[in-house]
């Protein structure tokens, strides 16, 4: 059925076809409406006061000569906003992990847990003046001792982040087979390699930072709040709640979004107290993001330590999969901070293969460090990462070329809906093409060959290969529940019809560079049968749309495409029922086809789509029973979530005097669904890939052991650049989603759950000869070159899997 | 990031602009503002006023004089990387201006700026240490040269009086030599972690004599003098080219970072010069 719904309806259908976003030529024009260009009359300017320290008791706070400043309105301590704006909360209990929620004040009241936690903030008429007004609050602070790695957070007698949580343990989470049963698997199995492994700490760069402009209305008791968001009816539920204002006096508005990979979901500090002062002073405040400060008070992704065993037989088969992890949390629960180590990443570590027994095991640890949350793939990354780099470890274990273990362990095609040790069911898949359609774009006995040769010229070749598999379309809503996550998974959509035909669509959903303006309008177009011009897409802004739960999580199309075309079949339901009474006919005698009903057989009685929109809105005859108007909305809460999977590939060279990677080739297979925009598609694996290596090959937060953030600006934290890169080569297989009406699964994680272990794949492939079997990322020049000067004096069996 | 509030003097002759400087105390010149601007966007540096060098005629150029190639300290990386007479007399300060930044950078940053500015980690001192040239300096006293090997003294430290202003870089013209730059750029900030300047004159199969210059390693670019004596007056063969290579850092306090430690840059020191002089050989 899906994929009988997605098939063009009409010839020319817009459907499937590589449509250059309509979004474009706005955004890159410079006329793109973002938080930062919203500027309100009479407006204030907020800057925040953040701790330089990662950990210290704030002994005083003096502003009498900040307050003296000229242009100050007011300055804010923890001490002025206690009791005022209630903490920060986190919008996700994994169920059984006994989370620990801790208090996570708007402002520091005696205690800092992180450089970058705020401390005040200081209104002013100016952003200068609010400037020069921070540079003179004298904050006098007791540093105390930190702990900003997961490694040192348990230790006996580390640093406690918050009073009362031992050993820093914000939650201890576990899912999977019988852990007795996992345990005895591993002792009996034929092989089983074990290896430890680090995840490194990332920062999300969106080109936008945060910004937020609030105004309130004291007559009306109404908030406007302008903010970057990737869910602005979350951030109204939860601005409302920790403001004690009345939901439906919120107005929450996130129009054009540079970019968010995650980092947009989470409610911070910032908003609410921007939101805060509007209301206590009586005026718009106006507050924007700088980069360095980004950098430190935007939440994080990542940072792992995982340790991993597969166990498995000599001929390849696996028996059983055990991760235990510890998460590191930073210093508060993010919104969504305590799902991503659970729920994201524990429920699949298994990847794409029928593994029958699997158990994840994590703590998720508070540190002195920013806090941590969903960044773009948000645990299916990490997931991924584990489970491909096991499966190579396998590979060399016993033997077997990796693709060959793959293809032995890939669940095949008619296990589907194939569930897995975790209780989640894949909804469909083809694995097996992926990878077939992967090896025919790359020969591997060529390349076998190929490398063999080089290596006889002392030149180190490696091919990496994942298989990967993702849980996203997040999601149904009972499930939600289930797993702790304090909110809805459904999304809305309204399908208004004007007079004259043309068509307003509102989402729920909260588009930030994924293209769904475009994408959408694809869809209302080939429903039906009007031009692309004739449709507009609006999204973000609370007042406009009556529900949605936002972008992340591959779920814009999934879901909001699903309630798209739920609301789509409704408007063309009633638009019959008038077209019949127009024609004469009866409702079953009707066929619509591009823009107009027909009565069967008699092709020269019909009406329309655009005329029966008119009448429906005149009215002066309508059928029995028919209100007048045309539209109609829809909620729509999927029964399942989506699972894209694929096959990527690279080829890497690795320089053995210098440590230099140079990945010479890169193909992904992808397998998102039936493609509404190849070309929207192709952007976003591109991107997600781009975004993969960087994390492979370059990126890393690190903090010194004072909680200093080393990588802190761009001159520090390396994010890719095009020239590093080789062209993508990309393909596609299409399996439809059996679930949700598109049939489309999502497609804005997968390059990044894929790319990162391919890479690493590849580099250790072509580091093999040398006995090197893992290397924790970024795989800088120096980490390699240390690695193979170590190789060189240490031997070979010294390194790598271990057998039991 | 925002900038503080500053006085701007906007001068259009080299002796205006000294007259401003000396009325104006604390002031810094700003020839393209690649690097002080970012320091008082960061807070790092608030001078009280900023005189702006782009109006100075005399600062603007590229001519042969003499017996030396004038290079006025206005002039933007992107036209050194361009310029013919630059290409002819000193290609690798074209080479290492070519790989300054990014085009931004080069369209915006001069060779005053870069020189008087001294990252210990920029690409132009390396170049001019190599070239043997001479920073050109004006004052409220007059004009000198500054040898570029007595130049730079520090991070972020020259031999430059509060008051003087760089006018030009003065390159020897020397006849014919090989010249190369080659650099190792930082992932995130595109500033050496190694940079390697060489210029060898060869007499047939010898080098005659050498300069190579090393900037990215140390606190401050440095000419690698054993390195020089090894290769002067020899045949470069294999053996010697690994050697000289070898000892490129010697005597220097290498530094190391979070993405290079210092064992690491003295090595990648050493295998970027031999890159180096590979390629200057290949280059007969």
């Amino acid at each position: 059925m899906p994929s009988e719904q997605l098939a063009p309806t009409r010839p020319g259908s817009p459907m499937g076809q590589s449509i250059p976003r309509r979004e474009d030529a706005r955004l890159l024009t410079g006329h793109g409406h973002y938080t930062a260009d919203v500027n309100r009359p009479g407006q204030l300017y907020a800057v925040m006061v953040r701790s330089p320290h990662a950990h210290a008791h704030i002994r005083s706070i003096r502003t009498d000569a900040a307050r003296a400043v000229a242009g100050v309105a007011a300055i804010y301590t923890g001490t002025d906003v206690a009791g005022r704006i209630a903490p920060i909360p986190t919008a996700w209990i994994p169920p059984g992990s006994d989370l620990a929620i801790t208090d996570h004040p708007a402002l520091a009241d005696t205690t800092v847990r992180y450089v970058g936690d705020g401390v005040a903030m200081v209104v002013a008429e100016s952003l200068d003046s609010a400037r020069e007004a921070r540079a003179l609050i004298d904050v006098d602070y007791e540093p105390l001792g930190a702990v900003t790695s997961v490694a040192d957070a348990m230790r006996e007698g580390a640093p406690r982040v918050h009073e009362g949580v031992s050993q820093n343990v914000a939650l201890h989470w576990r899912a999977g087979s019988d852990p007795s049963a996992v345990d005895h698997a591993m002792k009996t199995a034929e092989v089983v390699v074990r290896q430890a492994i680090v995840q490194q700490r990332l920062v999300p760069n969106p080109m936008e930072p945060r910004a937020a402009v609030a105004e309130f209305d004291a007559a009306a008791e109404a908030l406007t709040l302008w903010v970057t968001s990737q869910n602005p009816h979350i951030h109204r539920l939860l601005v409302a709640g920790v403001l004690g204002l009345a939901e439906h006096r919120v107005r929450v508005i996130a129009q054009d979004v540079g970019g968010g990979f995650g980092s947009k979901i989470a409610c911070y500090p910032d908003e609410v107290l921007v939101a805060f002062a509007a209301r206590d002073l009586g005026r718009p405040v106006k507050w924007v993001e700088e980069r360095r400060e980004h950098f430190v008070a935007t939440t994080h992704g990542r940072d792992h330590v995982d340790e991993v065993e597969l166990a498995g037989r000599r001929d390849g088969t696996f028996t059983a999969l055990r991760v235990r992890t510890r998460a590191n949390l930073g210093a508060y629960l993010s919104t969504a901070g305590p799902g991503v180590p659970t729920i994201l990443f524990g429920l699949i570590t298994n990847g794409p293969y029928d593994i029958p027994l699997a158990a994840t095991e994590v703590y998720g640890l508070y540190t002195h460090t920013t806090p941590v949350d969903a960044y773009r793939g948000a645990g299916r990354p990490e997931a991924t990462f584990l489970i491909e780099r096991l499966v190579d470890l396998f590979a060399r274990e016993i033997g077997m070329d990796p693709v060959a273990v793959r293809s032995k362990n890939l669940v095949t095609e008619d296990r589907f809906p194939y569930t897995n040790a975790f209780g989640i069911t894949y909804d469909s898949g083809r694995y097996h093409a992926s990878l077939d359609r992967a090896l025919e774009h790359l020969d591997l006995g060529a390349f076998r060959s190929e490398q063999a040769a080089a290596a006889r010229h002392g030149r180190l070749l490696g091919l990496g290969v994942s298989t990967y598999v993702e849980m996203c379309g997040l999601g149904p809503s009972e499930v939600a529940g289930a797993v702790g996550f304090q909110g809805g998974l459904w999304e809305h959509a309204l399908v208004r019809v004007l007079p004259t035909g043309k068509v307003m669509v509102m989402t729920g959903i909260s588009p930030h560079g994924q293209g769904e303006e475009t994408t959408f309008a694809q869809v209302v177009a080939d429903r039906l049968g009007c031009a692309l011009d004739d449709i507009e897409v609006m999204h973000g802004d609370t007042q406009l749309v009556s529900m949605g739960w936002g972008t992340y999580g591959s779920r814009s199309t999934a879901v909001g495409g699903g309630a798209l075309s739920v609301a789509l079949d409704r408007v063309v339901d009633k638009a019959r029922k008038i077209a019949a009474h127009v024609l004469e006919a009866d409702v079953e005698d009707l066929a619509f086809r591009e823009g107009r009903f027909a009565v069967h057989g008699v092709p020269d009685r019909s009406v329309a789509f655009t005329d029966v929109a008119l009448k429906a809105h005149l009215a002066w005859s309508l059928p029995e029973g028919v209100e007048p108007g045309l539209e109609a909305e829809a909620s729509y809460n999927p029964s399942n979530f989506t699972y894209p999977f694929g096959t990527h590939m690279a080829v890497v060279e690795v320089d053995p005097d210098t440590g230099d990677i140079n990945v010479q080739r890169y193909l992904a297979v992808d397998d998102c669904g039936p493609r509404i925009n190849p070309l929207i598609v192709e952007g976003q694996v591109r991107g997600g890939i781009v975004q993969g290596i960087g994390q492979a090959l370059w990126e890393g937060g690190a903090y010194d052991a004072q909680g200093q953030l080393l990588t802190g600006s761009l001159m520090d934290y390396a994010l890719p650049k095009a020239r590093w890169l080789p062209p993508i080569e990309t393909d596609f297989t299409e399996t439809p989603a059996p679930h949700n009406p598109l049939g489309v699964k999502g497609v804005g994680e997968t390059g990044t759950i894929a790319a990162t272990p391919t890479i690493v794949n590849a580099v250790m492939d072509a580091l093999a000869p040398m006995g090197i079997h893992h290397l924790d990322m970024p795989l800088t020049p120096e980490r390699v070159w240390r690695a193979i000067q170590d190789a060189r004096t240490t031997a070979p069996a010294a390194t790598g899997g271990m057998r039991s | 990031m925002t900038l503080g509030t500053f006085r701007y003097e906007r001068p259009s002759s080299l002796d205006e602009a000294i007259r401003q400087a000396v009325e104006a105390p604390g002031a810094r010149w700003l020839a393209g503002g690649m690097s002080l601007l970012p320091l008082m966007k960061m807070e790092l540096a608030a001078p009280p006023a900023l005189v702006d060098l782009a109006g100075v005629e005399d600062l603007v150029g590229v001519r042969e004089r003499d017996d030396v190639l004038w290079v006025g300290a206005m002039t933007r990386h992107a036209e050194l990387a361009l310029h013919p007479l630059v290409a002819r007399h000193a290609s690798l300060l074209a080479a290492a201006a070519s790989q300054v930044g990014d085009p931004q950078v080069r369209n915006r940053g001069t060779i005053g700026g870069s020189l008087a500015h001294a990252d210990p980690a920029a690409d132009l001192p390396a170049a001019v240490l190599a070239l043997d040239a001479t920073i050109q300096v004006a004052s409220p006293r007059g004009r000198r040269g500054i040898p570029a090997g007595g130049f730079f003294l520090g991070p972020l430290m020259t031999a430059l009086e509060p008051d003087e202003v760089i006018v030009a870089v003065t390159v020897p013209q020397r006849g014919a030599r090989r010249q190369a730059y080659r650099k190792r750029p930082h992932p995130a900030s595109g500033y050496a972690v190694v940079g390697i300047a060489a210029s060898l004159r060869w007499e047939g199969d010898r080098v005659a004599s050498a300069a190579v210059a090393v900037t990215g390693v140390a606190d401050h670019a440095f000419r690698a003098q054993r390195t020089e004596a090894l290769l002067t007056g020899e045949v470069l063969t294999d053996a010697l080219l690994v050697e000289a290579s070898g000892v490129v850092t010697d005597g220097q306090e290498v530094w190391g970072d979070l993405y290079a430690s210092a064992e690491y840059r003295r090595h990648l020191a050493g295998v970027t010069t031999r890159q180096v002089l590979e390629h200057l050989r290949a280059d007969g």
